[in-house]
């Protein structure tokens, strides 16, 4: 079992040390997440981590979980894909529906504590039932800055209810009567993902995943939908190939809808063509295989278009990998350009850093060495819950 | 060894952020916005990026010279406003005003307004600091040494650029405590004087201690 301890290994010198004394100052308050379930990714992954740290330190922290039918999930699901800016039909049945639903889960669900921390769309009008003087806080892990009108229409006077927000980067917000916070994700260097491998281990899980380790590895983990523009990766690599004797892993998970199903057909058909080109279809729990992915990369792409705050950037420099990304969403947060690897705006920018990054191979254990120092500051865990507790103590002093 | 009635605790912070409805798509809406915001603004801006890159030192001194360099290709303002040595400034308002005179100076001399065109947009936020005791308190300059060499860097800012910058206490926490608690103001002249801009937070922590380490040396000697 991980305890707090643990983590002075990993995490910048006194990071601890600063836990444990914001621990003391907050031992006689509660603490308590909600979201709208413990499994996946995004809110409940960190918060398999975070919960548990927060014991270990003697805070008292709860997490509970919201439910219903399945009309309401879909409510929810359509809601947050329309406040991510796509077009979804919301009707006035299918909202009073899930706010009600979330009437019942108010009177299942004990929700008292002196900060309650109400985590992305489908518990959010949970505020309404809030009783006596806890503070309520709305944390928001997506880019709601594009929201479809009737969505925030319909969104923002719930969260006007809180007594404030929390967003992944300033601009993911929008104008909001209360205040807006911002609290960058974070990755958990304990976890499957991001724990130290062996090179015996990480050869033996690519060598489980078919692929040889004979030549410089490109990679990129993502979903495989256009936002993050595989194909565009793709035609990079093509660049690149006419140089460098290179591979490219794509390594992520499909997409259900008809969009994904064509994305992975056309990188399929792509990958028949090139040996060197391999697509890696991998189940959500394939957390190990990442991790060993990534350390087994030479550079790592993040190519998006159009993204949240996805930390794959950060799970690479983790590693000691620098990372070509796209400039979009979090990225430009997560790449020092220059210090860290570089963000860029096209195909054929992606393929000159790449070159010259497989130019000048000492700029590649620079730039990862700076990456790791770069994640260690910003993006660990220690610092999302040393901001969580700082966030505590001054809403509830 | 001189031991001081009041023993000196060193306090660490974190920065809780804040985003203000405060954005700036060129540098004209950046001269007007500098006018608008909070001084809370233009201290996280100035003062804080010191706390914030404090494990890579950039080039840049501030906030608003790194958005107007990356994201506006403006070479010559973000020159003109990274010189701008915040500690020199006697209060938030002067630095405003400081900001503010070079940007409307730069823009007098230009016939277009130069903006972001694939950058992002620059959005405005201040901070909360939460302050953090750390450690056991010191009574002695050895003790203080002890302490100062182990303790989170954040304790560096606090103490060096928020105690000056924002809870006015001038002359900094370390040089009043030396001065007024230990009596040794020589010293406490010497850490005043250091020159906290366009440096690490661990280079200030080494500077001070090397000052602290000669002054032991020269009491033993």
């Amino acid at each position: 079992m991980i305890t707090i301890d643990d983590y002075r290994r990993v995490a910048p010198p006194g990071a601890v040390d600063m836990l444990l004394r914001l621990a003391e100052r907050v031992r006689e308050r509660r603490l308590l997440h909600v979201s709208g379930g413990r499994f996946g990714g995004g809110s409940a992954e960190i918060l398999h981590t975070l919960v548990p740290m927060m014991a270990d330190l003697g805070v008292d922290a709860g997490w509970e979980i919201t439910g219903g039918d399945p009309g309401f999930y879909t409510t929810a699901t359509a809601l947050r894909a329309a406040l991510d800016g796509a077009e979804r039909v919301l009707t006035d049945e299918a909202l009073d529906h899930y706010v009600e639903m979330n009437r019942i889960n108010a009177k299942k669900l004990s929700l008292d504590a002196d900060l309650v921390l109400v985590h992305d769309v489908q518990p959010s009008t949970l505020i309404e039932r809030r009783t006596g003087q806890s503070r309520w806080v709305w944390r928001c892990h997506f880019d709601c800055s594009r929201a479809q009108r009737r969505a925030w229409t319909f969104m923002r006077p719930w969260i006007n209810q809180y007594d404030a927000a929390i967003f992944s980067l300033p601009r993911f917000g929008r104008r909001l009567g209360i205040p807006k916070y911002v609290i960058a994700p974070s990755i958990d260097p304990l976890s499957e993902k991001n724990r130290d491998l062996t090179s015996r281990e990480v050869t033996t899980i690519l060598r489980g995943l078919g692929l040889a380790q004979d030549r410089p590895i490109l990679l990129q983990v993502a979903p495989f939908t256009a936002a993050e523009d595989p194909l565009g990766v793709i035609n990079a690599y093509r660049l690149v190939k006419k140089h460098y004797n290179v591979r490219l892993v794509l390594a992520g998970t499909g997409d259900p809808d008809r969009e994904g199903v064509e994305m992975l057909a056309e990188l399929r058909e792509a990958a028949q063509h090139d040996p060197d080109i391999a697509v890696l279809e991998l189940p959500p729990d394939a957390h190990v295989q990442i991790n060993a992915l990534q350390r087994a990369a030479t550079i790592v792409l993040q190519k998006s278009v159009h993204e949240s705050f996805s930390l794959g950037a950060a799970e690479a420099m983790w590693k000691g990998k620098p990372v070509v990304g796209g400039f979009a969403g979090g990225l430009t947060q997560q790449i020092i350009y220059d210090v860290t690897g570089y963000t860029v705006h096209s195909v054929e920018g992606a393929a000159f850093r790449l070159r010259h990054l497989l130019n000048n191979p000492e700029l590649i254990a620079r730039m990862g060495a700076a990456g790791r120092e770069h994640v260690r500051r910003s993006f660990l865990v220690t610092r999302h819950l040393t901001d969580y507790m700082a966030l505590l103590i001054h809403l509830t002093r | 060894m001189t031991t001081a009635l009041v023993p000196f605790q060193f306090i660490g912070c974190v920065e809780l952020r804040q985003a203000l409805d405060h954005r700036a798509r060129d540098e004209r809406e950046l001269l007007d916005r500098l006018e608008d915001v909070p001084p809370g603004s233009i201290f996280y801006h100035t003062h804080g990026y010191f706390l914030r890159h404090r494990p890579i030192t950039t080039a840049y001194g501030n906030d608003f010279a790194a958005w107007v360099a990356v994201h506006v290709r403006d070479q010559v303002l973000a020159e003109r406003l990274a010189v701008i040595n915040p500690f020199e400034m006697a209060n938030l308002e002067d630095l405003r005003e400081e900001l503010m005179s070079v940007v409307h100076d730069h823009l007098l001399r230009l016939s277009t307004v130069p903006r972001v065109e694939f950058g992002e947009v620059f959005h405005f936020q201040q901070s909360h600091i939460v302050e953090v005791p750390l450690g056991p308190a010191a009574t002695t300059l050895q003790e203080f040494r002890t302490g100062l060499a182990e303790v989170d860097a954040s304790a560096i800012y606090f103490h060096m650029v928020e105690a000056r910058a924002r809870l006015g206490r001038r002359s900094g926490d370390f040089a009043e405590w030396i001065r007024g608690g230990l009596g040794r103001p020589a010293l406490a002249d010497r850490i005043q004087r250091i020159d906290a801009y366009m440096t690490s937070l661990e280079r200030v922590r080494a500077r001070v201690l090397a000052l602290v380490d000669a002054e032991l040396e020269e009491a033993g000697a």
